[in-house]
């Protein structure tokens, strides 16, 4: 097995009454792609934004290369960021910016490359989530797949270590969906990232991951290869992976 | 039940005077770290200062008018017929130190600090400020400091170029309209008033551009629950900001010396 890249230890996170996060652990290996399935408002979001220090728990460490982000202050904290990328749920582009200088701005300031560099870079970018011709409309000019894409493009343009995916097949046709697993499988053949992917696309997660973790409760209560998953004796874990409205699952 | 009432009012004041405080002071600290958002910074230049300048002309035109109206009438009607020139005086300090930074800053407040508290409140509810964050951009020192640096320098030029307007539309009203000596008037004026006059002005649009510029972006930072939020969130900077501006402008005016001579 790789190292450990990222490993989260009895995270907790609660918004005023509300629990979300009860004692998350799970460690993510170097260059693996891990798939986070759950429930609708279960807390995947709210995961990933620990991981990369946008939110932080109200107890537990999250440890990214061995360092404890948890203990970082902000100023630290925005330098670790050159290695991540994030792919946000609702794509998050900033709407006054064209589409180019959305690809461009992670690498205006986390590389030192050139204009005509960043160009290229944002041209080749949006080619890789199959865009062209796009780069100097606005946001509010794209459909909602293209958005996604775009948001795609800005996270992987420079290059990042670790690529963090919310939903990044939801709202695309099956053809482009299946590009994008394409997509996030060539990075991390090419570039060694390690991904971390939440979606509720059951045929996307069994083609792009190493290994699925299931957050339920708060909790991760299983971790496994896609094979020991789809072959786990736990009912919650079953309900979910096959879709069933009836089962030890009742609130949604 | 009131009490209760009353300290939850109490509490929340304070603790929303805390988040002021403190993004004012995050602001500061971050504008002297690099890199320094240039773009933004224009932008905002452009935004606060170009963009009000015909509120700014209308409102500091007609502020200008009815005040030397009233004051023209007063002479006229206390002291008696050909005293009306005594007014230019009391018309130059009571606008550059009184009326044309309170319409400037409330104008200000109305135009800008509600942009800068939807903007940046869509901006949160959207995830862009998230989204900054992950691209390497500090969200304060990406959207705040340009804003606060821009509203520090505008809100005083605007308010200067508003005491031009204003003053000659007292001169206007007395002078062109009602025909008061013109000579008499002019003496008068340049007689009482100094640069000090404008100076206090000056001092206190400083003051209110500061708290136009925090208070929409706070509001803005801290706004939640979607379109509703940030409607609210828009609203309340700009009741918030114009409130204190009005507050912060009778403690100034008490405070800060009548003369310098
Ligand atoms: N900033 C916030 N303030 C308050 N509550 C929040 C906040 N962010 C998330 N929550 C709450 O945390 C819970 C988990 O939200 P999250 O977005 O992580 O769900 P999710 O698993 O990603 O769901 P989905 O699959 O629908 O995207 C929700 O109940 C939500 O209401
Ligand atoms: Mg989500």
């Amino acid at each position: 097995m790789n190292k450990i890249k990222i490993q989260l230890s009895d995270v907790h996170k609660s918004f005023g009454q509300k629990q979300v996060l009860r004692g998350v652990d799970l460690d993510i290996y170097e260059n693996e792609t891990i798939v986070i399935i759950g429930q609708s408002g279960s807390g995947k979001s709210v995961l990933l934004k620990h991981i990369i220090g946008i939110m932080k728990p109200d107890r537990g460490h999250i440890y990214v290369d061995g360092q404890d982000i948890t203990q970082l202050s902000e100023e630290e904290l925005m330098k670790l960021s050159r290695k991540f990328g994030m792919l946000f749920q609702g794509a998050a582009l900033f709407d006054s910016l064209t589409v180019a200088e959305n690809v461009a701005f992670g690498l205006r300031r986390h590389t030192n490359l050139s204009e005509e560099e960043i160009q290229q870079v944002v041209k080749a970018s949006l080619e890789r989530v199959g865009l062209r011709g796009v780069e100097n409309l606005l946001p509010y000019e794209l459909s909602g797949g293209m958005k996604k894409r775009v948001g795609l493009a800005r996270a992987i343009a420079y290059n990042p270590e670790i690529i963090l995916y919310d939903e990044p097949t939801t709202g695309l046709d099956p053809i482009r969906a299946d590009a994008i697993n394409e997509l996030i499988l060539q990075l991390k053949k090419d570039l060694c990232v390690t991904s971390v992917v939440i979606t509720h696309d059951m045929n996307s997660t069994y083609k792009i991951a190493d290994r699925i973790a299931m957050l339920y409760d708060g909790r991760i209560i299983e971790v496994g290869t896609p094979e020991e998953i789809r072959n786990s004796s736990n009912p919650v874990v079953q309900q979910f992976i096959n879709g069933r409205a009836t089962g030890p699952i009742e609130e949604w | 039940m009131t009490r209760q009432v009353l300290g939850a009012v109490f509490e929340n004041f304070f603790f929303e005077l805390g988040q002021v405080f403190e993004l004012g002071w995050q602001a500061f600290k971050s504008i002297f770290k690099k890199p320094f958002e240039k773009a933004n910074f224009l932008q905002q230049l452009e935004e606060v200062g170009v963009n009000s300048l015909l509120v700014v002309s209308l409102t500091a035109a007609f502020g200008g008018l009815v005040f030397g109206l009233q004051t023209y009438l007063a002479f006229h009607r206390y002291i008696g017929p050909g005293s009306e020139s005594q007014g230019g005086p009391i018309i130059a300090v009571g606008l550059c130190r009184e009326l044309v930074p309170i319409l400037v800053g409330l104008m200000v407040a109305g135009r800008v600090g509600s942009a800068m508290a939807a903007e940046i409140g869509t901006m949160k509810i959207t995830e862009q400020i998230d989204a900054l964050f992950s691209l390497g951009a500090h969200p304060v020192r990406y959207l705040v400091v340009p804003r606060v640096l821009a509203s520090l320098i505008m809100v005083p030029i605007l308010t200067l170029y508003g005491d031009v307007i204003a003053i000659f539309g007292g001169f206007a009203y007395n002078v062109l309209l009602m025909k008061v000596n013109k000579t008499l008037y002019v003496q008068n004026t340049l007689k009482y008033f100094e640069i000090w006059d404008v100076s206090v002005g000056l001092i206190k649009a400083l003051i209110f551009g500061l708290v136009i510029a925090v208070v929409g972006c706070w509001q803005g930072m801290t706004a939640e629950g979607g379109a509703e939020g940030v409607g609210r969130a828009t609203t309340k900077s700009v009741v918030v900001a114009s409130i204190a501006i009005l507050i912060l402008n009778f403690f100034l005016s008490k405070v800060l010396p009548s003369t310098l001579r």
